[in-house]
């Protein structure tokens, strides 16, 4: 009998391999939350710069009351799906406050972010059609494209001119859809949006921009990339999470079509899984009201990033690209090397992300900071210094 | 199989083949190799763009070894 798990042994020694180097870095317990920005972690208050906690809003008074409001009033599941459950007024409430928040004229929302990529690119696309996908995308990317069936053509990173080319290269018929990031997770690189619009003018397909990282943070009234660019118009469906700058968990597609709404009737990550809970819904419909009545947090987030990507230019690390955005990370030359730096990062009381081959573009190993618009210039200062004092240890070598 | 194909497959194959390890047509690009699952898209993209074909990545999951590949290469050539 083949043993199933014989093909992650490969994984447990590298699993070890961390262990043995100090704490588990990608199963880290947060034994209290302070703050958005600070947590108890092995008994020491420590500086959060790994949470994509964006707004700095999970703390915020109304955002809770909202929630426990929600918990007494409809209780603390829904205990099955919209389609078989029926939607709560919460559901229809938040729905209609992000389509007018995106400026849409529909918008559904999913029980989580990694689903709203499943759900809207296996509603959108089928066996006959063609997705063209960065090769940078997320996983739940991949995985939508792979859970709809369609064919699957992958092209270089923020490379219009290579998608063009493969555009041509097409040979079948069926629809086209194509997927770009507003800020790519692992880098913190835009999507050069207006190459892409022009590549869509040429070739004509239908564009999905996922702002999950980009949502409240990028444009003049936070809709992410598209809005920054002015491009709105160009792009057809917009992806996003509420576990990033609305501080709960869930997700959304947002679109202008006139049948968007069959998506509901369509989309199997929608149709067969519970929808969110009242008090996530709450949570999120409250802090979506903040992020429009509250323009200052993007300012300041914008501040903040700045600070750390100069800060981290001024040590000489190598970043992950040229542009700031919240997502600012460190490129480190080896797996040893990276879990050790995080290692004394977080014995000196900060937490970042660490990020791995296969899950970073081009076997990347870095150190990922994302920055809150509710850390102060104190805390950038910080974890500016505490990176220094980690390069100053000599556990980190500029990568080549 | 084609050998000429074959060759060129290898020959795009070597900057992925860190292991060094000798390529024989069963040799089995993934699992022979210990090449992760974004290297070997990142190769096939090197094969498309040097044949100017497309090979769309649901066509990876049935193919497994180099041989696998030369037939999809062949396959999608006779198409353009």
């Amino acid at each position: 009998m083949t043993d199933l798990f014989d093909k992650h042994r490969g994984i447990a020694e590298r699993h070890e391999r961390m262990m043995s180097l100090g704490v588990n870095a990608v199963s880290l317990t947060n034994d209290r939350i302070l703050s958005p920005t600070r947590a108890i972690i092995n008994g020491r208050e420590t500086v959060l710069a790994g949470t994509n906690n964006y707004m700095g809003i999970t703390f915020e008074p109304d955002c809770i009351a909202a929630g426990q409001e929600a918990l007494g009033l409809y209780g603390t599941g829904t205990t099955g799906s919209r389609i078989a459950n029926g939607s709560y007024a919460l559901h229809r409430d938040l729905e209609k406050e992000l389509a007018g928040f995106l400026n849409r004229t529909h918008c559904i929302m999913f029980t989580t972010g990694y689903q709203a990529n499943l759900g809207m690119l296996a509603g959108l696309a089928g066996p006959k059609d063609t997705i063209y996908l960065d090769a940078d995308s997320h996983s739940s990317i991949y995985d939508g494209c792979t859970l709809s069936g369609a064919k699957l053509v992958r092209f270089r990173h923020n490379d219009a001119s290579d998608l063009d080319k493969r555009l041509a290269r097409s040979e079948d018929g069926g629809g086209r859809l194509v997927v770009l990031e507003g800020i790519y997770s692992m880098l913190g690189d835009r999507a050069p949006l207006a190459d892409f619009v022009e590549v869509k003018k040429k070739h004509g397909f239908q564009l999905l921009v996922d702002e999950a990282h980009s949502f409240g943070v990028l444009g003049p009234n936070g809709r992410g990339l598209a809005d920054e660019a002015g491009l709105e118009d160009d792009v057809d469906f917009v992806v996003g999470t509420f576990s990033k700058s609305i501080g709960a968990i869930g997700g959304f597609g947002a679109g202008n079509h006139p049948l968007f709404n069959m998506l509901r009737y369509t989309s199997r990550p929608y149709m067969f899984t519970a929808s969110p809970s009242p008090a996530t819904v709450a949570t999120s419909l409250a802090a979506i009201r903040k992020l429009k009545a509250e323009p200052e947090r993007r300012e300041r987030l914008a501040v903040n990033s700045a600070r750390l990507f100069n800060g981290f230019k001024a040590l000489g690390l190598a970043l992950g690209c040229d542009s700031v955005s919240p997502i600012v990370a460190v490129n480190c030359p080896d797996e040893v090397s990276t879990i050790a730096m995080w290692n004394a990062l977080l014995n000196a009381g900060v937490y970042v992300n660490i990020a791995l081959p296969p899950g970073t573009p081009g076997k990347q190993c870095l150190l990922r900071c994302s920055v809150s618009a509710a850390h102060t210039f104190e805390d950038i200062d910080r974890i500016i210094a505490l990176f220094g004092e980690v390069v100053a240890q000599g556990h980190y070598k500029k990568a080549s | 199989m084609n050998q000429d194909i074959f060759a060129t497959l290898c020959q795009l194959l070597e900057p992925f083949n860190t292991a060094k390890i000798a390529l024989k047509p069963e040799t089995d690009i993934s699992a022979d190799l210990n090449i992760d699952s974004v290297s070997v898209m990142d190769f096939v993209m090197e094969v498309e763009d040097h044949f100017d074909i497309e090979i769309p990545l649901n066509v990876l999951s049935e193919t497994r070894s180099l041989a696998d590949l030369v037939k999809v290469v062949e396959g999608r050539l006779a198409k353009v």
